[in-house]
Order: structure tokens, then C-alpha cells, then sequence
């Protein structure tokens, strides 16, 4: 963010496709979200999702391997919208001040 | 070497014609527009070429200028030669967009046939849309008769789409005064001026080869390099207008300068108009100079950028200037054209007295006798030592 006028591109031009990845925002946020996993349905099924489906900004990540279900968090990208923590419907998630 | 003059098609054509052939000549890829008077025959002659087979651009008629301005802005993306024609109201709608045109870096010429601004609506000629405009980061090229329309259409291509400048550039001439009254025009012919105005090699267009992305968001962090980048662009210009118009000047021997200058050296009094009131002060000044006063004339042509070092050149050790404009800024300290001419001039040794004549409102005629008018009350006032802010004239009050 220190460039001069003259070392960026023109016109506000972004050049290099998809560079809004580089851009972590997850510097905005102010609470985030914690996840428990006693009640989830994920982990305990593989089954709701609500959070995942939510999340603006596809930082809920859900995985499967063997059979066993795993839950976290992208914090690079989650601004603490809070969103997934009034989504779920077994209040598995919890927001907690940065 | 120019032209050989067999060559050359001679027309009588109305200047909304001239810059349709224009337009005609300078294969464009795609024209957008809405029609609006006084401006109506640009587009209209434009469209019948189209319709005859005589060019192969795409001509989108929209559904207001907001859209045409917007789809010319999209055509220029691609790297397309571009333009649109418009006036008063239609101008006005195109508001929010010619910002945009001109931040994006968009190389359309843009003629417009200038008129009055609503209300009460009024579809003649004055300065008001132009104006209105000249803070929108347009190059503005004012013009002089019919030719000079032509001429300076064709000039303007190479202008805009230099890699030096890649801004956007209006053509004004006055509406109707100028638009619809019947001129002798020289025009080239169409493979000079292909030669001339060439094709447009674009700087990053939109490729799908070379995904990029145009016009995005930029806030308290980079806004104002790109604002940075737009000043430095426009005041490229003089070079690059100078250098453009000597290449015009070798094929046609024509000219026109930013400015004009009529018997300037050694006039008292100078008259500084625009567009075709400068035709009527050059003829004022040369009745006036019978009777043995010194008047002179500056036409300005280009009001964006203002060429103002050039001006205060030109003014000299003149007593007086004396300013005809066709436009008002409601409560301003002076109106758009003085408010130039004034700051030119701050820092000139000897600032002469500056008069701020506003005519020709709404289509107001401006006749020689409004110019003797400005004159008399000039002399008076440096004999007096002092003059008021501005005036208005040839209106009854």
C-alpha cells in the first residue's frame, strides 16, 4: 500500500486475476467464532451444515476422512460476522471478543 | 505534403454533417447514443451510413445517454474505437458516467452540439453543458465553423488514444449557430484520413485470454494515486495536440492552435470568446480597428486543459480583457471562462483589466453590435479605473 501513483497499474486496473485471495481479511475482525463439538451434528453424523452454507465467506471448513468428521475455522479470511453462531441450531458455536 | 486538391470532396454540410462524415471516416467500432436536439443530425446521418452498408461499425441506439455513455465505456474497454454524440439534458443524464469514462482512462471522442440547460427548457445554444462538464476530466475542444468541427473530429481520435493521454474528448460546437447551418467543408479523402487516424492499439484491454479487472473499488488507500495518474495524463496534452495537429496541418495545411490569436501584438483591448462568437469578434475587431482603436481577438479552442501560460502570453501588456462567455456559475466569483482567464493572469507582471461579459443565454443572439457594447463599457470602465465583477448583456433588464 505504499506504491506511488506511478508504480500501479492505470485507472484502478486490477491486472493479475484473483488477487482479492492475497487480501486477508480477516484483520477485521473483532470477535470470533469458537466452535464446541460435543453437540454438532457434523461431527456427530455428518449431517446440518448450516454454518458452512452460511458463511459469507466460505471460512467454515468441513471435512470428512474414513469415516470420521473434522470442524474448523479459516481464520485468515472469517471477519466474526457471526453468522455460523446464530445459525446453529444445536449452539455449538460461540463468539469470543479478539 | 498535402493534399492534392482534386482530391479533396467539397461539401456544404451543416456541422452536425461534417462530424458525422467525420465519424464516418474514422471507422469506428461502435457508436452509442440517444438522440437529442441540436446534435440530432450526427447521429442520424451517422445511422444511415450504417443503414447504407458505408461502415461496419455496430451502432447501438439505448435507451437514455446514462446507457450510452455506459456502453460506449464498455465498447472502449475492449479496445474499440468509440463515440457518441450529445447536448444539454442528454449530457446532463450522462453525468455519473462521463466520470467514470474519463477515471477509467477511455478514449471516446464525445461531440457534443452545445444548448442551454434546462430550465426553462430551451434547446438552444449556450455554454451551460459544457461547463457543466469541465470538471469531469474531458479533454474540450471548442470549435469555430463547420471544418473546424470536421478537422478537429478526426484530430481528436489520435488525441484521445494516445498512450501519452487515453482520456476522453468533446468536440463542441454551437448548437444550431453551428449544427444545423450549411458551411463549405473540405473533406479528405477516406484512405488519408484511415492513414491519418490509423488503428487504435489498446493498453490492457478486456481479454478473456488476460482476465483483468476495470474499475473496481479503490478507497482512503489508492484512490488518490489514480486521481495523481488522471492530472498527469490531461496535462500531457498540448504536446501531444500539438504534435497530432502538425501531422494534420501536413496533409490539409490547416491548424487551429489551442487558441487563435487575431491581431493581438498591439491591441489595448483584447475580446476572449469561444466557439463561433469568435468568428463575430474578429469581425468586430476589424470595424473597430478602422475607426483606429486597438482590439484584438483570442478564440479560445481548447478550455480543457486551459492552456493559461499560453494565454497570458498571448494578452501581453494589453489594458484590458475583455470576456464574451455564453455560461454562468450561479454565485461564483467569476463565471467558468473569467474565473480561467482571471487565474491565468495573477501572475503577470502588469494584470490588465478583466471584464466578464456574460451573453447569449439560452440561445440569446450575440451580435456585433453586443461585442461594441462590451467594448464601450470596457473603455469606460479604464478610464474610470474600475469595473464591476461581471456584467450580463442583451438581456433587458
Amino acid at each position: 500500500m505504499s506504491e506511488k501513483f506511478n508504480e500501479i497499474p492505470m485507472a484502478g486496473n486490477i491486472v493479475e486475476p484473483g488477487n482479492a485471495e492475497k487480501y486477508k481479511t480477516g484483520g477485521w475482525r473483532a470477535e470470533k467464532p469458537i466452535h464446541n463439538p460435543e453437540a454438532c451434528l457434523w461431527i456427530k453424523n455428518g449431517t446440518c451444515g448450516r454454518c458452512w452454507i452460511f458463511c459469507p465467506d466460505m471460512s467454515v471448513i468441513l471435512t470428512e476422512k474414513n469415516g470420521k468428521y473434522s470442524y474448523e475455522f479459516n481464520y485468515e479470511y472469517c471477519k466474526g460476522c457471526g453468522i455460523c453462531a446464530a445459525e446453529c441450531p444445536t449452539q455449538s458455536i460461540h463468539m469470543e471478543k479478539e | 505534403m498535402t493534399i492534392s486538391k482534386d482530391k479533396i470532396k467539397i461539401e456544404g454540410l451543416t456541422g452536425d454533417s461534417a462530424i458525422a462524415h467525420a465519424l464516418r471516416q474514422a471507422n469506428l467500432d461502435v457508436l452509442a447514443a440517444y438522440p437529442i436536439t441540436p446534435q440530432t443530425i450526427i447521429v442520424e446521418d451517422y445511422q444511415r451510413f450504417a443503414a447504407d452498408g458505408e461502415i461496419n461499425a455496430a451502432v447501438i441506439p439505448v435507451e437514455s445517454e446514462h446507457s450510452a455513455m455506459s456502453a460506449c465505456v464498455g465498447a472502449s474497454a475492449v479496445g474499440g474505437r468509440v463515440a457518441t454524440a450529445s447536448a444539454s439534458a442528454g449530457l446532463a443524464l450522462m453525468w455519473e458516467i462521463l466520470y467514470v469514462a474519463a477515471s477509467m482512462r477511455m478514449p471516446i471522442v464525445f461531440t457534443v452540439a452545445n444548448r442551454a440547460l434546462s430550465g426553462p427548457i430551451n434547446i438552444h445554444n449556450d455554454h451551460s453543458d459544457g461547463m457543466g462538464m469541465r470538471d469531469s476530466g474531458f479533454i474540450q475542444l471548442y470549435c469555430q465553423s463547420c471544418q473546424e468541427a470536421y478537422d478537429t473530429t478526426l484530430m481528436a481520435f489520435r488525441l484521445a488514444e494516445h498512450h501519452d493521454i487515453l482520456l476522453p474528448v468533446m468536440v463542441g460546437i454551437d448548437g444550431f449557430i453551428l449544427s444545423h447551418n450549411v458551411e463549405r467543408v473540405e473533406m479528405l479523402p477516406d484512405d488519408e484520413v484511415e492513414k491519418f487516424v490509423g488503428v487504435r492499439a489498446p493498453v490492457d484491454p478486456l481479454d478473456p485470454n488476460n482476465p483483468l479487472t476495470m474499475g473496481p473499488l479503490a478507497l482512503t488507500d489508492y484512490y488518490f494515486e489514480f486521481k495523481e495518474q488522471q492530472d498527469r495524463a490531461i496535462n500531457r496534452v498540448p504536446k501531444v495536440y500539438k504534435e497530432v495537429e502538425a501531422e494534420f496541418e501536413k496533409i490539409t495545411g490547416r491548424k487551429y492552435g489551442q487558441f487563435e490569436t487575431y491581431k493581438t501584438e498591439d491591441a489595448d483591448i483584447i475580446i476572449i470568446a469561444m466557439s463561433t462568437m469568435g468568428g463575430t469578434a474578429k469581425v468586430v475587431a476589424d470595424v473597430l480597428r478602422e475607426k483606429g482603436e486597438k482590439v484584438g481577438v483570442i478564440r479560445l479552442k481548447m478550455f480543457r486543459p486551459f492552456p493559461a501560460e499560453g494565454i497570458a502570453k498571448a494578452v501581453g501588456n494589453a489594458k484590458a480583457v475583455a470576456i464574451f462567455e455564453k455560461a454562468m456559475s450561479f454565485g461564483a466569483a467569476a463565471h467558468p471562462l473569467a474565473m480561467e482567464v482571471r487565474t491565468a493572469l495573477y501572475e503577470s507582471k502588469e494584470r490588465p483589466m478583466i471584464l466578464d461579459f456574460v451573453v447569449g443565454l439560452g440561445g440569446r443572439d450575440v451580435p456585433p453590435t453586443t461585442f461594441v457594447e462590451g467594448i464601450e463599457k470596457t473603455k469606460e470602465y479604464l478610464k474610470a479605473g474600475k469595473a464591476p465583477k461581471y456584467e450580463t448583456l442583451g438581456v433587458r433588464k
